[in-house]
């Protein structure tokens, strides 16, 4: 790992401050994704700027119709919380099985989100729940958020501040993961919102996406059954060693289906 | 140079590091706590499992700087002064769940955690869920799994000594 300056700002805006003086820099939430990237020397940033001071980026808490999760709580906070757990428990079984415990010690939905890792858990049940995520200077619906491979709609020196979700009728969400690494091979959630069903896949593509075939067909029959028959095209399915592109499209259905029965 | 202050095994340090110093690397070459293992460097393996503030982290992703003044405790600080081992070291040495050892430093700090923070008591296929961020070479973890199976009843007081391994079989 190159060498880089180190801060530990307390507030967002200090942050921001350090963030937009100096497009090198880098913030740190868990640094579970970033320091083996720095590891790799895959970048060299000028500057590492830890979040973990800031009390404001940390906490869940319910806020009428929605739960809100500040960007610096931890996997494990969320998978042990009662709110999240009495509100949206799919959200908490999902927490609860990213990486493993230690990962899940360190790690953050803040950082899980904005690094929009293709196989990451999160990004699926932002869009899935169709949530708010909150930054430090506006607010972004989450069909807006997610752009492409790691990317996102934040801009250099744009800070993530919490993500909001609305408390769903119904959520489910299932995955197969590589036994090795433990990423998302090919994820489903599911969920019905103010009537309304939507249906996001991770870890299949390049990045997480809405299958509206099978939104529409939950929306007029919500079954298991309904989505067994919405064949997903392999075309934009990922390609590895892991596994072929008809192979994940496969999975596509097979945990849509799995996650539809999860959610009941 | 940037300056850590935590406290490591119940001892307060202050140690200059450099800003890309990792945790694991501060514990081992500058404490010479070396009973923490690097194995794969990529968070993946577990031998570098320390508790960190009560949870159990890979201290090969930490930056020895994110430990400011953290309570920090490795292998090392859980045998009692007089050599009496913790249980669940007990349980690894009774239940032989170790061959090579590598792992074991971190199995160990995993299992703690994994046991303190289920009171109300761990099946075998919990226990196997708990280690899936451990990995050993060696011995097909049945033993490791039958270890912690074992050490969770003296953690948590419902038995006062360590059942044999003879009488699990």
């Amino acid at each position: 790992m190159y060498d880089f300056a180190y801060h530990k700002p307390t507030t967002v805006a200090d942050a921001v401050k350090i963030l937009a003086a100096d497009s090198d820099a880098r913030p740190i939430s868990g640094g579970q994704t970033l320091l083996p990237a720095l590891k790799h020397r895959l970048n060299k940033p000028t500057s590492v700027v830890d979040l973990s001071g800031i009390a404001e980026l940390r906490g869940i808490k319910r806020d009428g119709n929605k739960i809100v999760i500040g960007a610096m709580t931890r996997h494990a906070d969320v998978a042990n919380s009662a709110e999240v757990k009495a509100a949206i428990p799919m959200l908490a079984m999902l927490a609860s099985g990213i990486g493993d415990p230690a990962v899940r010690n360190r790690g953050t939905i803040g950082g899980s989100v904005s690094n929009n890792d293709p196989a990451a858990d999160y990004p699926s049940a932002v869009v899935a729940l169709n949530a708010t995520v909150v930054t430090s200077s506006r607010r972004i619906a989450a069909d807006d958020f997610f752009q492409g491979m790691f990317t996102t709609a934040m801009e250099p020196g744009e800070l993530l501040v919490a993500v909001e979700f609305p408390i769903p009728e119904k959520a489910g969400y299932a995955k197969m993961r590589n036994p090795a690494s433990r990423y998302v091979m090919a994820g489903a959630f599911v969920a019905k919102t103010g009537g309304q069903v939507r249906v996001a896949i991770n870890g299949a593509a390049a990045c997480v996406f809405r299958q509206k075939d099978m939104e529409a067909a939950l929306s007029a029959n919500w079954s298991p059954a309904a989505v067994a028959g919405v064949k997903q095209a392999a075309d934009d399915m990922n390609s590895d060693i892991h596994g072929s592109a008809e192979y994940r499209a496969h999975l596509v259905t097979v945990m849509a289906k799995r996650a539809v029965a999860a959610a009941g | 140079m940037p300056q850590v202050t935590l406290t490591v095994n119940g001892k307060t340090h202050t140690v200059e590091v450099e800003a890309r110093t990792l945790l694991v690397e501060l514990l081992r070459e500058k404490l010479r706590l070396t009973g923490t293992h690097v194995g794969c460097d990529t968070s993946q393996c577990g031998a570098c499992v320390v508790q960190m503030n009560g949870d159990s982290v890979k201290s090969c992703t930490t930056l020895a700087l994110q430990a400011e003044g953290a309570t920090v405790t490795t292998i090392e600080g859980l045998a009692k002064a007089d050599g009496t081992l913790h249980p669940m070291q007990e349980a690894f040495r009774e239940y032989h769940a170790l061959q090579c050892g590598f792992c074991t430093p971190g199995m160990v700090m995993s299992a703690i955690d994994l046991v303190e923070k289920h009171p109300q008591g761990l099946n075998e296929a919990e226990i196997r869920e708990g280690l899936e961020g451990n990995l050993c070479r060696c011995t097909g973890y049945h033993n490791i799994v039958k270890a912690i199976g074992a050490a969770q009843e003296v953690m948590h007081g419902r038995s006062a000594t360590l059942a044999p391994a003879h009488a699990a079989e």
